[in-house]
Formats: C-alpha cells, structure tokens, sequence
C-alpha cells in the first residue's frame, strides 16, 4: 500500500459529518472595458457576479445536483470547488478539516480527495498521451512507483468497460466521445477520490451512450460509496441521478432541498419556471406558454434586492427593496428557498405590486 | 393526399477526402405544404447532412450526390449558379444551430436582413428596412427599431436566434430548414424559440424541416417525425405513432434512454455499443450490431421501409419490427 491510497480513502468525521460543507463561496470576476486597446478609454470597473455568496453542504455517498441556466455560476462554482481558481472569500470544509488553511488539510491531500470530469471529453485528456499513460499520470505526479500506476490504470480502464489491452495505448483522438468520457472518469478515479464534481460530463453524448455512461456512474458510486456533485442543465437526468438539487440563478442559490421537494413542491418561482420550460414528452399535450420571457440577465450588476425579480409574474415592490433571505420550509429543515413569498415577515403580503415589463402574465 | 411541396428520393450522399463516408444511404420523404417534420436522430446520424442536401451546401469536389430533390416544381439537384442563388434563401432558407457563427460579426443584422433581401427581390432600400423591421417585430425581439442597428455580438443567444430566424424568413420562403436552432439556448429561452417557430410557422403556413437529437424539442413543433440511423430513415410517422408506439427497435431504445420518468432505484435501460462508423457501414441493418432482435437476416439484408398496422403513414425499416407490418 502506498502513500497515496492510505490518505485518500481515510473517514474521519463518521457518517452524519458532511463530506464537503461550502460556506460565504464569492467570486467576482473584474471586466476589462475595452482594454484590448490602449488608445481606447477606459470606463468604469465593473464586476460579473459570477458566485455571490454560496453556502451548501454534501453529505457522505449523496449525490447533489446543480441546475441553473448559463451565467448562474455553476460552472464557477465547480470551479472554486476544485480549487482550480481562487475564491475572493469563503471557506471549504472537507469531512472536518478546513481545506488549505492553518491547522487543516494541505491543498495537495485535498486535491486527491476530489477529482473533476468535464463536459469536453476531447479537450481535457492530453492529445500526446496513451489512454494508460494518461490514466497513470496523476497517482505517478503524487508519488506511485510508475509500474503500480500502469497497473492501476489498466484495471481501472476495464472497470469503465474498455478493454485495457485494446484501448490502453490509443491515443484520445482514436476514441468515440463515450469513450473518452469512460477514460476520464478511470482517470478520475486513479485517485481513489471521495468526491467527484461531474461539470455536465454527459451532456455532450448522444442519448443511447449518455444513458450507459450514467449507468457506470451509478455502479461506480456503490462499489466505491462516491460522493457526486452533479452539475447539468437536463432536468431529467438531474431528477434520476440525484439525491437533492440545487438551483442557481444569477450566482446565488435560490432553491436546495430533496429532489421530491424540488421537483413536486418547488418554493422559488424560477425552480417553477425553469421546470415548466422542459419540452413536454406527449404531442396531445404540447407547451402552450412560455414560463418565462427573455435571456437569463446578464450577471455583471445583477439588479438589486431579488435577483430574479426582473423575470418574475410575482413579483412586488418589497422584491426591488430587499434581498430575500434563504429561508428553511419544512420541518426536517431540508428544504430552502429564497423568495420573500415564503417569508411572513418580509411584508411581501402588504407590498405593492411591481410594474414589470418582461414578466408574462 | 396533394403534391407535396417537398419529395426526395433515393438520396445517396458520399464524401471523399481521406476517408471516405457514405453520409447519406437512399433517403427518401415527402413533406406536405404546412407541414413541420421532425427529423431526429443522434450524431452522424445524417439529419444535418440531409438539410444540407437540400440547399447543395456542401463542397461538389468532396461530395458526390445521387438521387432526386424536387421543391414545388423545381428540380434542386439540376440547379446551378443564379438559380441556385435564388433558391436558396427564396424558395428554401436554414436557420442554423449557432447564430453567433451564421451572422458576419463586422455588419449589423438590420444591414444583413437588407442585403438578404435586396439579393433577392428588386425593391428600394427603404422598402427593404421597413420589411426588415417588420421581420424583427414578427421574430419578438423588444425594441425591433433599436436592435436593427446592433451588432450580432451586442444581443444575447435568445435574440440572435430570432434574428437568425428573422433573416431566414426575409424572402418569404416555403420551405424553413431549422438544424438544431435551440440546442444551443438556454431551457427557459429554447421554450421560446420553439414557441415562436410553431407560431410563424401556423402564421405563415410554410413546411419546416426541424432537425434535432432532442426528442422533446421536436414532439413540441412538429406534425411527423422521422428517426434516422447511420444515413437512413429508419422509422417515420405522426408524432404521436412514433413516439407513443416505437416500431423500430433502434427507436424504441432511444425512447427509453430518454430519462423522463425512469424510477431512481432503477438501471437505466441504455442501448449497448456505439453509432456506426460511416466509413464502413455494415452490409444489412446499421443497427443490427446493437440490436437485441438482430437475426442473420439482420446482418445481411438492408431492410426497407413498409408501412405499419393502424397507420398507413406510420413506417419502419426493421426486420423485426415491434409492431405488425400493415401488409404481412
């Protein structure tokens, strides 16, 4: 046994402690204003609110997913995450430890504790590596004798259902997209990681080799008691695969909570209208109204008080004066929304309501 | 049934380079005038290689087509220059899956409409911009007036697609080509687009060949459907035949790895194997390899399509087919 393995599979805190608690996550990107050209002048900086302020927590062998439409932030959020960029604040928590901060666990054991497959299964594999070479690279980088790594790799190529002896030396552009994104979950896995971010890994196959890939997903999570944070924008897909979902619109989360709770008893208009916008499956039934009307807002200066409120049939004039707060709903306190509706003491019941041009009626 | 507007028949598409593919292996189908055909299937199925067929984009050095396209009364495989010209975009138009490549980035899309228009029709130049104006209105894109004059980069994927669509309606065209217009969007502005092309398609009253993977966006827009399978029709018939009672088994499969109401605890019911390799298409059914009912028949002999029992107009290419053929 080597290093690597002994860090890696290690519980610490026991089942009821979360695998990965998230707290106050922000990022800000800053915009250049035309500054491509130095001629041309400046105006003011501004910021996308790519993550504002995002708190959540995964627990052990639980699948979250993450739904939101483009610009939500949960790509970014994946991101920081995985510590691939930086956050301008807040804290990770992984099974106890504070992740790269004093007294807690270093960046590189937490790395190997979480690994990351993306939606471009061509772009992230290295073109000059064999399929093995590229599953061996990573246990080789923290230290595997290279003999163990190939070893690991080749049994880890035929867990993923491709035969080692086969498609060990291809090279990636020798492979179908399904199996590419078979060697990079193998390559995922060569960690022996506890928690894996899935960034809409099967969104770009097509829907016969999307439903095997998912179905090794799911054996992988058993055998290996994975933890999967499952960021897709097919709600089908999301409501079959997870355990709770996560909805995020304009770098915050609105809505989290079971995926019963979220798919029959939505509590934040946009959960609504983003579920009411799936094509229906039944030609006597067909979608009659748009839910909603225009582009999800752009989130450089996301408006003030409700981000959504712009969008929203509810909407009042309390939603333009302050941010509603997240709020539990139910007993067990699984469920969370943040929309004043929910709230008795936001004076949403009194307030006015608020002329809105793109919301339909 | 009157003539339809569209009839292709037996059409063969190869390209040649260093590998070669035979895209496209005797496609045929009739679309009625008015009516919309969703064409589905996964990639490398041939859809989009259809589409382009019918507006003869593709290269002529790499390609070698045979079969027959007529549109109305025109003969498109026999068309050339000029008359090529104003086929394209007058009689037929395509709107493609990325607005944001089909737009020249350096003129504004009210200058792109005006030139759409003015290549095609002689009118004057304020003529041309009224009728522009008039299509970004129609498209519902806000302040029409305003984004006539913006660059495609100053307006959101929404809006782009509906002056992409704007653009493809200029010339009044009988025949709308859409490949893949709403992958690209975002859920709660694909529902839109889908919305608006059902509608200008009921206004207007034009056939709309509607080219998808996603089953639910072509069950929301179209009349038929037709499933395609390594660069064959395998099964077409109304919406609700080919959705509600699956004839072929490739279709069938497709249907069921559509996750919609899969209960959680369960496998999903995935198709073994992987889309045929163009470039050497087995000699019977493209499917068989995959198929759980292939027989030797299967491999050898390429099945035809034959009508099914309950509708005439409902087709499947399958040996054997989940349901019974109409004349057994």
């Amino acid at each position: 046994m080597s290093a690597l393995e002994q860090s890696a599979v290690a519980d610490r805190g026991g089942p009821a402690q979360p695998l990965l608690s998230v707290k106050g996550l922000q990022k800000h990107f800053p915009v250049r204003e035309s500054g491509a050209l130095p001629w041309v002048k400046k105006g003011p900086a501004r910021k996308v609110h790519a993550v504002d302020g995002v708190d959540f927590a995964v627990a052990k062998g639980e699948t979250l997913g993450i739904v939101g439409e483009s610009g939500c932030g949960k790509s970014t959020t994946a991101r920081l995450i995985a510590r691939l960029i930086d956050a301008d604040q807040g804290s990770l928590v992984f099974d106890g430890e504070g992740v790269a901060e004093f007294g807690g666990m270093a960046l590189k054991d937490y790395r190997r504790n979480l690994q990351m497959v993306f939606q471009d299964s061509f772009a992230s594999l290295n073109p000059r590596l064999t399929m093995e070479e590229a599953i061996a690279f990573g246990p080789r980088a923290h230290g595997l004798p290279a003999r163990e790594a190939s070893a690991r790799a080749r049994a880890l190529l035929a867990r993923v259902g491709l035969a080692p002896e086969q498609f060990g030396g291809r090279y990636a552009h020798e492979l179908s997209g399904g199996q590419r994104q078979r060697v990079n979950i193998a390559r995922a896995l060569a960690f022996e990681p506890r928690l894996l971010i899935l960034d809409e890994a099967v969104a770009a196959l097509d829907k016969s080799v999307q439903a095997q890939v998912l179905n090794l997903l799911r054996e992988l999570k058993e055998e290996r008691g994975l933890t999967y944070l499952f960021i897709s924008h097919d709600l089908h897909v999301v409501r079959y695969f997870s355990d709770r979902v996560m909805v995020m619109y304009l770098g915050q989360v609105v809505e989290i909570g079971p995926v019963e709770a979220i798919y029959g008893a939505a509590r934040h208009p946009y959960t609504s209208a983003l579920l009411s916008a799936v094509p229906s499956m039944d030609p006597a039934n067909r979608t009659q109204r748009s839910p909603l009307a225009g582009d999800p807002p752009n989130p450089i200066d996301p408006p003030a008080g409700c981000r959504f409120r712009d969008r929203c049939v509810h909407a009042r004039a309390v939603c333009a004066e302050q941010a509603p707060r997240m709020l539990p709903l139910d007993a067990d306190g699984r469920h969370f929304a943040r929309c004043h509706m929910n709230d008795l003491a936001s004076g949403y019941a009194s307030s006015a309501p608020a002329a809105n041009p793109e919301a339909v009626q | 049934m009157s003539k339809p507007l569209l009839s292709v028949r037996d059409l063969n598409v190869r390209f040649h380079g260093e590998r070669n593919a035979s895209a496209l292996n005797g496609v045929s189908f009739d679309l009625a005038e008015g009516e919309v055909l969703g064409l589905l299937g996964e990639s490398g199925s041939g859809k989009s290689v259809t589409l382009r067929t019918l507006l003869k984009l593709h290269p002529p050095a790499r390609t070698s087509m045979s079969g027959h396209i007529r549109v109305g009364d025109t003969d498109v495989m026999a068309l050339q220059g000029r008359a090529l010209e104003q086929y394209r975009g007058g009689m037929a138009s395509m709107v493609f899956q990325d607005p944001g490549l089909a737009f020249d980035p350096l003129y504004t899309v009210g200058e792109q409409i005006v030139e759409t228009i003015l290549a095609h029709e002689r009118i004057g130049a304020d003529a041309a911009r009224a009728r522009a104006l008039e299509l970004m209105e129609r498209v519902q894109i806000p302040q029409a007036r305003r984004r006539l004059d913006a660059y495609p980069f100053e307006m959101s994927g929404g809006m782009r697609q509906r002056a992409m669509i704007a653009l493809a309606l200029a010339c009044r065209p009988k025949l709308l080509l859409a490949d893949e217009p709403t992958t690209a969007l975002d859920a709660t502005v694909q529902i839109q687009v889908l919305l608006l092309l059902r509608e200008l398609q009921r206004e207007l009253g034009m056939s709309v060949i509607f080219v998808t993977h996603d089953i639910g966006a072509a069950v929301e827009v179209s009349d038929r459907l037709a499933v395609m399978y390594g660069g064959r029709i395998v099964e077409e018939g109304s919406v609700a035949d080919v959705v509600q009672r699956p004839a072929h088994p490739y279709t069938a499969g497709l249907l069921a790895s559509t996750v919609v109401d899969v209960p959680r605890d369960q496998a999903l019911p995935a198709i073994p194997g992987a889309p045929p390799d163009l470039a050497a298409l087995p000699p019977g059914c493209a499917f068989a390899p995959r198929c759980a009912h292939a027989s030797a028949q299967c491999r050898e002999q390429v099945p035809a399509l034959q009508a099914m029992e309950g509708d005439e107009r409902h087709r499947a290419a399958c040996w054997h087919a989940l349901l019974q053929p109409a004349h057994a």
